[in-house]
């Protein structure tokens, strides 16, 4: 084991680690326009929120990072680095599926508690952003804990069509060199491991901790 | 926007877009098949095996889970390999994919078999049912019919991200789309027709599940909904 190339996958987690965070920042804004989307009283929203999250959820992350590398470019604003590009697929992909889970959330809001604020006269934003959302959330936060696992698992994708260089891919470059897979897939396997795990944890117990709470 | 499509060099090539097509689909319908086999297997000892083979199960659902697919695919392939073990590389790949989706359905179907209430399975004792028989009716059926939408959603995702088996140098859709890009040079092009196909595809397997759903729970299919 050259300490030069386990220094290399640190680097790469390093740059997963940002990929990842990016994706939930973007990924989470337009999520919850896709959420929110989903539960419009316009049906035309409505239609367009599920029809994109029907399109993304039934298209591979790979074929993603082929739009969010080639497409930008198409449309006027040239070449984007490999992390710019990454960031765009992975915000897409992760849009969809965390609208979906917010809608979830937002719909298991109990009834009564849309109707009283429709009776208090509180308007459609007041509602969502008092009483509505604030109890979401504490609903949301298992599940989006558990989806964050899922994000950083997926940025290893794009190791492939945008070359990003995180983990996964200085892995794979270490290997080239080394020909020592178990060796050095194995322990950027542990790496990945032990940042996800504890993520799946908390998001198991928190769920838990909310079923006893609300039973 | 000055770029103009030109989708035609793209369609041409369409018999390496059928084989890679074919190859998913292939790929995908043996992992489906041996990953719900190994799945509820998997979820079986899970909930009733000796103390020790129940830890082993929970070990290898968790670190399946919490490391990604690419990672697992090259720490088996390449490692196996290096090892002096040449695998053909489908097979390699359709090992890879089934020993990642099978942690997945193991945890899926014992939410499942922990649905199914205690009565019943003592009810079938008390009717002299075997074990096997207990397991195989009484247990894993109907467990498999209360979490078959999320089976089947699972499923579709593996179709997806049986994409990636492309890195290890698998000729399926997406593999065919990296070649029909080196002699095309139309990526966005390439990309758009995959995409489509893929959509297609996810239709496809959608499809098929509920198609094998309507032929495995009858019971579904007269009431409509799950038990």
């Amino acid at each position: 084991m050259n300490p030069v190339f386990v220094l290399s996958l640190f680097d790469g987690l390093l740059n997963t680690v940002i990929l990842s965070l990016l994706t939930y920042l973007f990924g989470g804004l337009v999520g919850l326009a896709v959420a929110l989307g989903r539960i419009s009283p316009s049906k035309p929203v409505r239609l367009v929120a599920s029809t994109y999250i029907q399109i993304i959820q039934g298209i591979p992350l790979l074929v993603l990072m082929g739009f969010g590398f080639f497409g930008p470019s198409i449309l006027g604003f040239g070449n984007v680095s490999a992390l710019a590009a990454a960031t765009i697929a992975m915000s897409i992909y992760s849009s969809a599926y965390l609208g979906e889970i917010w809608r979830g959330c937002l719909q298991a809001v109990a009834k009564p508690q849309w109707e009283a604020a429709e009776c208090l006269g509180l308007s459609r934003v007041q509602r969502m952003t008092r009483i509505i959302i604030p109890q979401a959330v504490r609903i949301a936060i298992p599940p989006t804990v558990g989806f964050m696992v899922q994000i950083i698992k997926n940025t290893s994708v794009a190791s492939l069509v945008v070359g990003y260089g995180e983990l996964t891919y200085n892995a794979k470059i270490i290997n080239n060199a080394t020909f020592q897979p178990f060796v050095y897939f194995g322990l950027a396997g542990i790496l990945y491991f032990l940042v996800c795990y504890p993520l799946s944890e908390l998001s198991r117990m928190m769920e838990r901790r909310l079923n006893v709470a609300s039973r | 926007m000055t770029y103009t499509f030109d989708f035609w060099p793209v369609l041409e090539r369409w018999p390496l877009l059928l084989k890679g097509t074919l190859v998913t689909l292939e790929l995908t319908l043996i992992t489906t098949a041996l990953g719900i086999l190994l799945g509820s297997v998997g979820a079986v000892l899970r909930t009733g095996g000796p103390r020790p083979v129940r830890a082993f199960v929970a070990v290898y659902v968790e670190v399946i889970r919490n490391t990604p697919l690419l990672i697992q695919a090259y720490f088996l392939i390449f490692g196996l390999a290096s090892a002096g073990l040449r695998l053909p590389i489908l097979f390699g790949a359709a090992l890879a994919l089934t020993i990642n989706v099978a942690a997945y359905t193991t945890e899926i179907v014992r939410a499942g078999i922990e649905s199914i209430h205690r009565g019943q399975t003592e009810a079938a004792e008390c009717l002299g049912l075997s074990r096997l028989q207990v397991y195989l009716h009484v247990i894993i059926r109907p467990a498999l019919e209360r979490v078959y939408p999320s089976l089947a959603s699972q499923y579709v995702l593996l179709m997806l991200f049986s994409s990636i088996v492309s890195a290890v140098g698998v000729d399926e859709l997406f593999g065919m789309a990296n070649r029909i890009q080196s002699d095309t040079f139309r990526n966005f092009e390439v990309f758009v027709v995959v995409g489509a196909i893929y959509l297609v595809l996810s239709v496809v397997v959608r499809f098929g599940f509920w198609l094998v759903g309507q032929a495995l729970f009858p019971r579904r299919r007269k009431l409509g909904t799950a038990l």
